[in-house]
């Protein structure tokens, strides 16, 4: 089974091994509205945890996206670019953003669960 | 300053809205459906919009009020027949733009329509202009709800009849569970539509009335989208203090007939008509799907600031990102290649007529 955390930015990060699939929650999208436009970080470049590593935009406002990791971008999902009303439809599945080789597992430590995810969410949506 | 509602805000509750502050009122920018399915319901069917925030400014009383006004304002009031509308502006010293405003001739005087924002702004201005003996009333007593889109006409009509005989730019009163109603056909959309100003206490009965006839409640989020798409101005971004309505290519609006005349600020556009401006609004479509916002930067192609994005989004019916924004006149013809930066990067874009979006209005007869 592999592991699901997440961080304050509302990211969602699934790691499979070494390879860390990153995401928007559903609670983002719902606070961002209809999402108009994704850009994502270039294939084989290397971002760092809390770094910036893409943006959205919906028709309000544009906010940027970041990783709760540090690793090299192996994969990004074009699906996404090509028509960003998938992040709004299945944010947490097939709209992932990018996929990343982490080097350090210890970064995922300081990441909340599920249980706490959404308690956070709610605290701060309130 | 404590935040304002308007009659209509346990019926925005009622209907999911999310609700945000905007001119020190609490507002809808949305309902449940989101942004894009309600400007799309109001191109496709008609949309219910709650404008009661903006000022209903009410001038009576005295012979001479149209040549006070004229002074005023760059409109033709004269020319003016009863429940016609016209759209103006109130200008400073310097021909820059203090709001931007419907004027109706009614029975008895003038309504004007004003921006939110600047409402009491504009009362103190026109007051202090105006002698004694000219009554003003900024009504807030009043509700004023906005019904647009090709169903528009239908569903009003089913709620007050007779009104889809009204023309573009014109109004007229009318009766709603015996109380007076007074309708305009006009909007800021790029649709038909109407607006209808109502008693705040029967404000809520009248849009459940339009809702049970198939329209929708729709947010400010929406409002914004559909006139960037009508490639229609907001005050505050596309307009401001420091920009004349010749700048902003708004020259329709000051009928010729009024170029020779004094009005505050005539002086400064006269010299703008017969010489020409430095900056122009203009439209803007850029290559790619990057958004650029209003205070986004804009290049030539060697790499020189020639302007500033005023307002831009996605266009939900355009389908494509929309922008308008002021740049320097020689860079003003379509098709000329700028470049927006966004994000640190260059991107593409042509400057582009306006609207974005074709309009959809009722024609009345031209009124020359």
């Amino acid at each position: 089974m592999s592991e699901v955390k997440y961080s304050k930015e509302h990211e969602w990060i699934k790691l499979d091994g070494e390879e860390a699939t990153i995401g928007i929650t559903k609670h983002a999208t719902e606070m961002l509205g209809d999402i108009v436009f994704a850009e994502l970080p270039e294939k084989g470049s290397h971002v760092d945890k809390d770094g910036t590593a893409g943006v959205v935009e919906s028709t309000k406002a544009a906010s940027d996206v970041y990783t709760p990791v540090s690793g090299e971008v192996i994969d990004t999902n074009q699906m996404i670019v090509d028509d960003p009303s998938k992040i709004n439809e299945d944010p947490e599945e097939s709209a992932w953003f990018f996929k990343l080789k982490i080097k350090d597992k210890s970064e995922m430590d300081s990441l909340m669960n599920q249980e706490e995810y959404e308690k956070f969410a709610k605290e701060t949506s309130a | 300053m404590s935040i304002k509602k308007t009659s209509l805000n346990n019926l925005h509750i009622k209907y999911g809205a999310k609700l945000v502050e905007f001119a020190r009122y609490q507002m809808p920018i949305q309902y449940k459906d989101g942004i894009i399915q309600e400007h799309k319901y109001t191109r496709s069917h008609s949309g219910i919009f709650d404008v009661s925030h903006m000022g209903q400014l009410f001038i009576s009383g005295g012979d001479d009020l149209t040549n006070e006004l004229e002074k005023i304002f760059p409109a033709d009031l004269k020319k003016l027949k009863t429940n016609q509308s016209k759209y103006s502006f109130l200008m400073n010293n310097k021909g820059g733009i203090q709001d931007d405003l419907i004027i109706t001739k009614t029975s008895d005087g003038f309504l004007i329509i004003l921006n939110a924002a600047c409402k009491y702004n504009d009362y103190e201005v026109i007051k202090s202009k105006l002698d004694n003996q000219y009554k003003l009333n900024l009504d807030e007593s009043l509700s004023l709800i906005a019904l647009q889109g090709p169903e528009a006409k239908n569903v009003l009509n089913k709620v007050i009849p007779g009104c889809d005989s009204l023309k573009f730019m014109n109004g007229n009163n009318y009766v709603y569970k015996k109380e007076k109603v007074y309708i305009t056909r006009s909007g800021y959309t790029g649709e038909d539509g109407f607006e209808i100003s109502i008693k705040n206490s029967d404000a809520e009965t009248f849009v459940e009335s339009l809702i049970e006839n198939g329209s929708k409640l729709i947010g400010l989020g929406a409002r914004d989208t559909l006139r960037m798409e009508a490639g229609l101005c907001l005050y505050g971004n596309d307009l401001d203090n420091d920009t004349s309505p010749i700048e902003a290519n708004l020259k329709w609006a000051i009928p010729k007939s009024r170029i020779e005349t004094e009005f505050v600020g005539s002086e400064v556009l006269k010299n703008q008509f017969q010489s020409g401006v430095k900056k122009l609004r203009v439209g803007i479509k850029p290559d790619s799907k990057v958004i650029a916002r209003g205070n986004t930067k804009i290049y030539n192609d060697k790499n020189q600031e020639i302007g500033k994005v005023t307002s831009g989004t996605f266009g939900p019916s355009v389908e494509h990102p929309i922008a308008m924004g002021y740049v320097d006149n020689s860079y003003s013809t379509v098709n000329t290649k700028i470049f927006l930066e966004v994000r640190g990067k260059k991107i593409p874009a042509n400057i582009c007529n306006l609207p974005f979006y074709k309009k959809n209005y009722v024609k009345g007869e031209i009124n020359v």
